[in-house]
């Protein structure tokens, strides 16, 4: 662990360019007495290959922060940089496709459609990467591989566990090969146990392939497989914390 | 991109597919309707076509009863009598042939057979005029038409129903409260317009009708067949100035007679079955309007049914556009698929109907065609609100939804 942590030191120290950059970001929702803050002047970078732990409690704004950073919502202001590109400034198309090519979602709601196949689900991203269909089976059944569910291509959701829909769920996130992963609360559905085996196989992608990792959680075990800490509170971050350091 | 969109259409209407049977049932139902009664339309209008074709050629009919009437029985207008066609026989050049003809249903008894056939007094004539074939025995003599003998000449029906297994020739049987003797016997001419029979029918020489059946010197109707096609008109002209003459009606006041040919006659039934069609279809239009209506209501349901798969795809990074065209293509896949099963339905069911109601089935490729087009137009016409209210859903809330 303390290896990893050394080498995203030594990324964060570098002239590398961070692969995220937040600048003063606010989110308001309301006017006047009803304003609501949920995000007030935050700002943070997060470099390739780290792996961070969103912490706070419930409406401190981590939704809000993973919305923003997967595009599918803009800042109200300030400025969210991905690869150097200013989001705020892409169109509704231009964040789609951003989506589409750099960005993988595991939700705590599995989000799978139903009634379709396991293979199905994971071929959805690649259909719309226009992979032709034979290089989409293989891929599709490598990342399932992956995750360890080789042999439940066929497999609708209803006929997985909690555990397994969360693996088809992250193969579907990891099967385009994305250069962000965003989670937020991908263990909130499921029993602790299941959860340590989700983290395991994060930390894994993280590891191996060098995936940056971006996951919200509420609970410190499942914060402490990430190598990189920040707490939110009121839409602000009261703390920042690296292992090791 | 459009493989890519037609496959995952299908996908999803393969995932619910009691949602898309129901979305089909008002196209189907729609289009059969459309079919049915566009095919049976078409097979009357061939049905009045060929009936005309059977007539007599280059025909007119001399009926009672003003311009704007159609049948001459039902008017108020006095009939015609013999001294009308002893005068037009007189004056009337380029005639080839006149029949008078006078109608009623009488029981006729054959054996311990009863039947009601339409009797109908006439000349020889009428054979020329009409194109009715004696195919067995032989047409009315002069001697018999001038004394009023009861002889008679009888259609198909009317010899297969009383003489199955006897000779109609020569036979003796009674129509009304006379006796006559079987002459001769009609060729078929297969079913009539809308189910009348014309082959249930005895015909005898016109004085007889009058002296021994009906008892009175009226004649219902006069039938004139022209020398040519070419001299219809002029006989028609010439019929008018006629009949105004006899019965006293100044030219140009309204004549209490009508004066036909073939051609009007076909052009005014077929306007008939047109107008008949045509309301009809009218009909069947709106029902698969509602049926569009329907697409576009269970696609509404639908979309508020697949936020959840809308959000999913819209996070995974599918465009605007591309959300659009699918639920686009999902609507006209489901039309058109609705548009062949109504199809098939509505030829199935027309050819089941034809028969019943004595109509010939006729196909046509067109209708089949243009329905099928419609179908699936009405699919993305009808899809289209559904799909952009899909496309534009915000992904978060989409996501969000339960
Ligand atoms: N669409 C919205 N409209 C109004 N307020 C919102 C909306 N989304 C989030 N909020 C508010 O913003 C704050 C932060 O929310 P969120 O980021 O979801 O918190 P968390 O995920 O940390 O629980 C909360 O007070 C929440 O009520
Ligand atoms: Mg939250």
């Amino acid at each position: 662990m303390n290896v990893l942590t050394d080498t995203a030191a030594v990324q964060n120290s570098g002239a590398r360019q961070p692969l995220i950059a937040f600048d003063q970001v606010y989110k308001i929702y309301g006017h006047g007495e009803s304003e609501v803050r949920a995000l007030d002047g935050v700002s943070f970078q997060i470099f390739p290959g780290e792996f961070v732990a969103v912490m706070g409690p419930s409406g401190s704004g981590k939704s809000t922060t993973m919305n923003i950073l997967g595009c599918l919502d803009t800042p109200t202001a300030g400025h969210y940089y991905f690869k150097g590109q200013d989001v705020g400034s892409l169109s509704r198309d231009g964040r789609a496709l951003l989506r589409r090519h750099d960005l993988g979602f595991v939700f705590q709601g599995f989000n799978l459609l139903a009634r379709t196949t396991a293979l199905e689900n994971l071929e959805l991203p690649l259909i719309y990467r226009r992979i032709e269909a034979h290089e989409r089976h293989r891929l599709a059944r490598e990342a399932l591989k992956l995750v360890g569910l080789d042999g439940r291509e066929d497999h609708t959701p209803a006929e997985l566990s909690g555990g397994q829909q969360q693996r088809v769920a992250i193969a579907r996130a990891i099967v385009t090969k994305p250069s962000l992963l965003l989670a937020d609360e991908p263990t909130g559905n499921l029993d602790s146990a299941r959860s340590h085996e989700i983290m395991e196989l994060l930390t894994r992608f993280n590891r191996e392939h060098g995936l940056t990792i971006v996951l919200v959680t509420h609970e410190d075990d499942i914060a402490a497989f990430a190598n990189r800490r920040i707490d939110f509170r009121d839409g602000k971050i009261v703390r920042e914390t690296r292992k090791g350091a | 991109m459009f493989a890519n969109t037609l496959l995952m259409s299908v996908r999803e209407i393969r995932r619910n597919l009691m949602r898309s049977g129901l979305t089909v049932l008002g196209i189907i139902i729609g289009v059969a309707a459309v079919i049915i009664i566009v095919t049976l339309g078409a097979g009357t209008t061939r049905q009045v076509q060929d009936e005309i074709g059977k007539m007599g050629s280059n025909m007119i009919t001399l009926s009672p009863g003003g311009a704007m009437r159609m049948g001459g029985a039902a008017s108020s207008a006095a009939a015609f009598d013999m001294a009308d066609v002893l005068a037009i026989r007189r004056d009337i050049p380029n005639m080839q042939a006149v029949a008078p003809v006078s109608l009623r249903r009488f029981q006729a008894v054959y054996g311990n057979v009863n039947r009601r056939p339409q009797v109908m007094g006439t000349e020889s004539d009428f054979s020329v005029v009409r194109n009715w074939k004696v195919v067995e025995g032989r047409l009315f003599n002069a001697a018999e038409q001038r004394f009023g003998r009861m002889v008679c000449i009888i259609g198909s029906t009317v010899r297969n129903e009383m003489f199955p297994s006897a000779d109609p020739l020569g036979a003796t049987m009674r129509i009304g409260k006379a006796t006559c003797e079987v002459i001769g016997v009609l060729e078929s001419k297969g079913q009539a317009m809308f189910g009348g029979d014309q082959d249930d029918i005895v015909v005898v020489p016109l004085r007889a009708f009058q002296r021994r059946l009906s008892g009175a010197n009226r004649i219902d109707q006069v039938y004139i067949s022209a020398v040519s096609e070419d001299a219809i008109p002029a006989v028609k002209a010439d019929l008018d100035v006629l009949m105004r003459d006899r019965r006293k009606i100044a030219e140009g006041a309204q004549p209490d007679f009508d004066v036909r040919d073939m051609a009007e006659a076909s052009t005014m039934m077929q306007n008939t079955t047109g107008v008949l069609t045509t309301f009809l279809s009218a009909i069947a239009a709106v029902s698969l309007l509602v049926g569009g209506i329907g697409i576009m209501n269970i696609m509404l349901v639908s979309v508020t049914e697949r936020t959840r798969e809308i959000g999913i795809r819209l996070a995974i990074g599918a465009l605007e556009k591309e959300v659009m065209l699918q639920f686009l293509v999902e609507a006209a896949m489901l039309s058109a698929f609705g548009g062949l099963v109504g199809i098939t339905l509505g030829l199935l069911g027309a050819l089941a109907i034809a028969p019943v109601i004595n109509v010939p089935f006729v196909w046509q490729p067109a209708t089949v065609i243009n329905a099928f087009a419609f179908s699936a137009a009405v699919g993305v016409v009808f899809g289209f609100m559904p799909a952009r209210r899909a496309a534009r859903l915000d992904p978060i809330d989409a996501l969000r939804h339960e």
